[in-house]
């Protein structure tokens, strides 16, 4: 399954077939926050991702775009083992936090999920809890007991979620009694609230109106002061507003990755400029 | 007016829907009107008392034991029956592939259409050895002394009727727990990953409190089950009357309102007392029914009411 394929895409690509490569020291990037070596993916039969390559550096958006089904939300879900909850999902390849491998068999996928957050395409706040509860929930797994700080923690992560303001007074109101983007944004909070190193997002915007999409950016950006952020979207305008760095995939292969500027500007393969100036997609 | 196909449907399906309705209404009114006599002769003391004659000139009618029996041998199924239902729903909703998943659950089913008189077989010559000397004898062998675990070495008791009650509430409480868990949306338990909860953290946190109320609901059709078996309770409960049968001790023979009426109803003519005290301890085995239904929905949606958001 694992064979190299040989589309036209795929000679396209800057570096020889890195699944030939052994992984040597030299391929490790030492200033990358997360690093993805040769990652494939299968649902079943069906392979998702071919040999993928990606590194994400701190405080930096990364973001990654392609047409629907070219494997960039399963991508995203390596990068802090959800894939592998699916059934019948399987994975190689390695993927580094801070230059050690999350697939190490000594890593609990526990741990690699509070270093490593996630957003989702669709707000799923717990519809169980209420919003401090929401936020909380993570806190209260660690063993953080209810007390000043887990208050503090709280309201800290509202606030850099920038949604402190709008539900101070109703913290203890259903997670699922705000609007959508308010959701999303107190998702972003309970992910937040861990204190994790990268967070993932999974089209974070695609359920969300023009407004809240625009709130939601904006927070986007001022996340990566504290983390690094990777972000998947279809679209095209958000990636160029919000990421420093830009992968375009494309039928579960990496196609180009390099500076948002660049990629838009100035891509150096023809698939590349075909998705972005909107021929096909 | 012309009578036209639809109007003639609408009016059939609206005679059908009343149906099920008259006839628990035709139920109560008969069981009403039947146990009149009994209730007139000794009121109050027919539902608090423990004395019961039906030798005709000595008449004496008292359920409070087997009130309190059905309460006991329901409570202990659902003591044992629900962890091991709630236990057989997670495995095979959060736990078990696919192709294990499939023919266990058929199985779990498969039990529900094993008739009762079955499991009172079965309990009568087998399940009863195994209670009795893997349960009741070692446990009454040092706790005899308290009254609760007192023993009578026969085996048909309070707690064995209830054990086989769980296993009768098992294939209930286990499929619509399992139909339960399955729809709890992916999202939740993608939410609850993606902040590090384990496995089990998933399960008991956000699966079973966000069913919790479809839980809730499945225990209570198998309360229902249990408290109005009758032929397995029958054939493995012992049997006792009067206040003999007061629920006392779980290794003692005891009796339902069900086991009651099941093994006196034949002795009885028509018209007498005896006859009227039997209907009435159906009117109050209904009535309990209806209760633990009424109030179970009423629980169901004032307290565990789960509202809906964004998650679908």
């Amino acid at each position: 399954m694992t064979t190299p394929t040989t589309t036209q895409q795929k000679e396209n690509l800057s570096q020889p077939d890195p699944s030939q490569q052994p992984i040597t020291a030299d391929v490790i990037d030492a200033t990358a926050k997360m690093q993805a070596i040769n990652v494939d993916a299968w649902f079943g039969q069906k392979q998702i991702l071919k040999t993928v390559n990606l590194t994400v550096k701190p405080n930096s958006v990364t973001a990654i775009i392609g047409p629907s089904g070219c494997g960039k939300s399963t991508f995203l879900r390596c990068f802090n083992r959800m894939h592998e909850l699916v059934s019948n999902s399987k994975m190689a390849g390695q993927i580094l936090l801070d230059g050690k491998n999350i697939y190490d068999r000594q890593i609990d996928p526990v741990q690699i999920r509070r270093r490593v957050g996630m957003v989702f395409q669709k707000p799923n706040p717990f519809p169980t809890m209420n919003i401090y509860d929401n936020v909380a929930a993570g806190l209260r797994l660690t063993g953080t007991k209810k007390d000043k700080n887990l208050d503090d923690i709280v309201k800290h992560s509202l606030e850099q979620a920038t949604l402190w303001d709008e539900v101070k007074d109703d913290l203890k109101k259903p997670g699922t009694s705000i609007s959508g983007g308010q959701q999303q944004r107190l998702c972003i909070a309970r992910a937040i609230a861990l204190q994790p190193e990268v967070i993932l997002m999974d089209e974070p915007c695609s359920a969300l109106d023009p407004i809240a999409t625009a709130k939601i950016e904006k927070l986007v950006i001022e996340l990566k002061q504290n983390y690094a952020v990777i972000i998947v979207t279809h679209n095209m305008q958000q990636a160029s507003r919000v990421s420093d760095y830009t992968a375009f995939m494309y039928l579960g292969e990496l196609v180009e990755f390099g500076e948002t500027r660049q990629i838009f500007e100035n891509p150096k393969n023809k698939l590349t400029e075909k998705y972005i100036t909107g021929e096909f997609g | 007016m012309k009578l036209t196909g639809d109007k003639i449907f609408k009016i059939l399906a609206a005679i059908i829907a009343a149906s099920a309705l008259t006839i628990l209404l035709i139920t109560g009114y008969t069981l009403t009107a039947g146990s009149a006599p009994v209730l007139q002769k000794f009121g109050l003391n027919f539902f608090f008392g423990q004395q019961w004659n039906p030798v005709e000139g000595r008449e004496v009618f008292g359920i409070l034991p087997y009130v309190l029996g059905t309460l006991a041998t329901s409570g202990i199924a659902l003591l044992i029956g629900v962890p091991l239902s709630l236990g057989i729903a997670i495995f095979l909703v959060e736990m078990s592939p696919r192709s294990l998943s499939v023919p266990i659950s058929y199985l779990v089913e498969l039990l529900a259409a094993v008739p009762s008189v079955i499991y009172g077989l079965w309990g009568l010559f087998v399940f009863r050895f195994w209670m009795l000397n893997y349960i009741e004898i070692p446990i009454s062998k040092y706790l005899g002394w308290i009254p609760l675990f007192n023993s009578s070495h026969i085996g048909l008791n309070i707690f064995t009727a209830g054990a086989i009650l769980a296993i009768m509430i098992i294939p209930t409480v286990a499929s619509i727990s399992k139909e339960v868990l399955s729809a709890v949306p992916n999202s939740i338990r993608e939410g609850a990953y993606s902040i590090g909860a384990t496995k089990w953290e998933v399960i008991h946190r956000w699966v079973l409190s966000y069913g919790r109320s479809g839980i809730f609901g499945a225990i209570i059709l198998g309360l229902g089950r249990a408290v109005g078996e009758t032929m397995a309770v029958t054939m493995l409960i012992g049997n006792a009357t009067g206040s003999a049968a007061m629920p006392t001790s779980l290794f003692q023979p005891g009796q339902t309102m069900a086991s009651l009426i099941a093994n006196g109803f034949l002795d009885t003519t028509r018209g007498s007392l005896a006859s009227s005290a039997y209907i009435g301890v159906g009117l109050t085995l209904l009535f309990i029914s209806l209760l633990i239904n009424v109030g179970a929905h009423v629980v169901m949606t004032r307290v565990f009411k789960v509202k809906g958001g964004a998650v679908e």
